[in-house]
């Protein structure tokens, strides 16, 4: 059994964010990285698991990114894993991240591949479903639980006001959320072991691009708030009703 | 030439996203001077020629009972012959459960440019570009499509709905459809509430709360209002709520059109994950809660003795004894 986990760098959760070169590029100074928070907390530590349970399997990382991305990797690495690949290319694209990650999997023979609900800086929640895709495999979005039962997995996944499980067989494409696994903390062994993981370094294959970047802009501020004394709630009834229109 | 909207369908009802999938489609093939067409899946319950009412002209449904549970897999071939066959410039999805299942893996299979998360119609003047929301909603991004097919997921709760009047044609659509992988075994509904990722309301508790015996407060409120319920991430991590119910960058992200936070202190990360809802309300003892920056109506008090007062006025408002 494969397991291949891919993981991508986001900026921290408390980065700043605003734009250079005439708002088309997202502003790094200073910015500290991350390993998005859903392909660690959920679609890592859940491969882990799988693999602590049963030692025989085999379990990968895949990143596509430069080489600033390797200590992101190797920070995965600590929590656990066998070895990484990077694709060394960068692209806002999903169809061209995730053909080279499709290319990883077919070369690898993997029967299962975890990535996290979505990267909590482009919001694409698409790399799951285009790699499942291009491998001809199934997809399961959103799942929130996931068990293996030999050659079926049986998973939980969310739906509108509740959760639908099924079973399906491997090999398949699953995107992790919150329920799935519990955030860990590497510790020390992880983190000496990490640095001598195998981290393989891959040139990427021909792949298209689809879409690009034309420029990105913030939301308007907000205009202040408007405070309600508390001794008179009714008033904020009031306001909401007549002034705001919502209820 | 046309624009096909996914109506995506819960046993054979059509979810409120769909509605605003289809006006939204509407509106962008009269910008495009061409002809809205829809594509149903399985079993449908409703009516679909009534589907008209919002901008919708032609419905291709594929009544195939394999399709009746869903199978990103299945389903995508099937939308994949409809677009050949019909010749769809643009396919328009919204961006909700089924859709984030579906949509890359059309894009993938059509080499189709995809913008996921689109909250504007797109700007078709000069190329063809849409807006979209990055960085949990902190920012946006205007997204290029340079493929002769277009794919956009529309965010929830970001496209109003429009009704007008007309019927839909409805043609049976003949397609092959293959033996679905994904066996569907249960599904848990949590029943007579409304879907937290669809309600227009929502009451929101955080760890001000102290515990979740004091959940009443939040339920009451919510209920006077007809508001789904949601709460800050720890409260979710020490299962004081279900894990369904945390909002924020690493929870759900929600859009409604009033959200109010209670004993939330309102940290980057819950914000993230709130700060598209179009009214925000901050309940919080602390003057200093970072929260009443990002909102629009505050009371600064304690939640204990204001939030059951806010509870009464609204049944007041709305006349339930
Ligand atoms: C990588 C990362 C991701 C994260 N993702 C999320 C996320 O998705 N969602 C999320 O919510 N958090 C997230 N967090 C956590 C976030 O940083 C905050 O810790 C969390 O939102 C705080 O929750 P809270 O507001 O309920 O609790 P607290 O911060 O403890 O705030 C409680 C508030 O209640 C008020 N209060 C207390 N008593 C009363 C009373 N009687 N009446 C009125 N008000 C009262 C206090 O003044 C205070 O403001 C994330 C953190 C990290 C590092």
């Amino acid at each position: 059994m494969k397991i291949l986990v891919c993981i991508s760098k986001t900026p921290d959760t408390t980065a700043k964010i605003a734009f250079t070169d005439n708002n088309t590029k997202f502003a790094q100074d200073g910015v500290q990285w991350i390993i998005n928070p859903y392909d660690e907390w959920y679609a890592l530590v859940r491969a882990i698991e799988l693999k602590e349970k049963d030692p025989s399997i085999v379990l990968h990382l895949v990143t596509v990114g430069a080489a600033d991305t390797e200590p992101i990797i190797r920070k995965a690495l600590a929590l656990g894993g066998d070895e990484a690949i990077r694709v060394n290319a960068e692209s806002h694209d999903s169809y061209y991240i995730a053909s080279q990650i499709a290319e990883v999997a077919r070369q690898g023979g993997y029967d299962l591949i975890f990535t996290g609900r979505e990267t909590i800086d482009y919001n694409g929640a698409s790399i799951g479903g285009m790699v499942a895709e291009l491998l001809d495999m199934p997809y399961i979005p959103l799942a929130t639980k996931f068990e293996l039962n030999g050659t079926t997995a049986t998973i939980t996944r969310e739906i509108e006001g509740g959760e639908e499980i099924c079973e399906v067989p491997l090999p398949l494409v699953v995107s992790c959320q919150k329920g799935m696994a519990e955030q860990r903390i590497p510790n020390m062994k992880g983190i000496m072991s990490a640095r001598t993981k195998p981290l393989k370094v891959v040139e990427p294959t021909a792949a298209d691009t689809l879409t690009a970047i034309a420029g990105f802009g913030l939301p308007p501020a907000k205009a202040g708030v408007k405070l309600v004394p508390a001794d008179n709630p009714a008033e904020l009834v009031r306001l909401l009703h007549e002034e705001a229109k919502v209820i | 030439m046309s624009v096909l909207i996914f109506i995506d369908q819960a046993e054979g009802h059509i979810k409120k996203a769909s509605y605003e999938a289809m006006s939204y489609g509407a509106k962008l093939a009269a910008q495009l001077g061409v002809q809205a067409e829809g594509v149903v899946l399985g079993a449908a319950k409703e009516d679909l020629a009534a589907l008209g009412k919002y901008g919708v002209q032609k419905i291709h449904h594929v009544n195939n009972e394999a399709l009746n549970h869903f199978d990103a897999q299945v389903f995508t071939k099937v939308i994949a012959q409809v677009v050949e066959k019909t010749g769809a410039q643009v396919v328009v999805f919204s961006n909700n459960v089924d859709g984030k299942g579906i949509a890359p893996r059309l894009a993938a299979r059509l080499k189709a440019g995809l913008v996921p998360g689109a909250v504007a119609l797109p700007e078709t003047g000069n190329g063809f570009v849409v807006k979209k929301n990055v960085f949990s909603g902190k920012a946006f991004a205007n997204i290029a499509v340079n493929t002769p097919i277009k794919i956009i997921a529309l965010n929830p709760n970001s496209f109003k709905p429009e009704e007008g009047s007309g019927t839909a044609e409805v043609v049976a659509f003949n397609a092959t459809v293959d033996a679905p992988k994904v066996k569907v075994t249960s599904t848990n509904k949590v029943s007579g509430e409304v879907p937290l990722s669809e309600a227009s309301i929502v009451v929101s508790g955080g760890r001000g709360l102290k515990g979740p015996e004091n959940w009443g407060l939040i339920e009451d409120l919510a209920k006077a209002l007809g508001a789904a319920t949601a709460c800050s991430r720890p409260v979710a991590d020490v299962h004081w709520r279900p894990h369904h119910e945390h909002v924020g960058q690493t929870g759900l992200a929600i859009a409604p059109d009033l959200y109010i936070a209670v004993g939330i202190s309102g940290a980057i990360q819950h914000l993230a994950g709130v700060n598209r809802s179009k009214v925000i309300v901050v309940i919080n003892k602390d003057p200093e809660a970072p929260f009443f920056k990002a909102a629009d109506y505050g009371i600064v008090g304690d939640a204990f003795e204001v939030v059951p007062k806010i509870t009464e006025a609204v049944k007041k408002l709305k006349g339930i004894a």
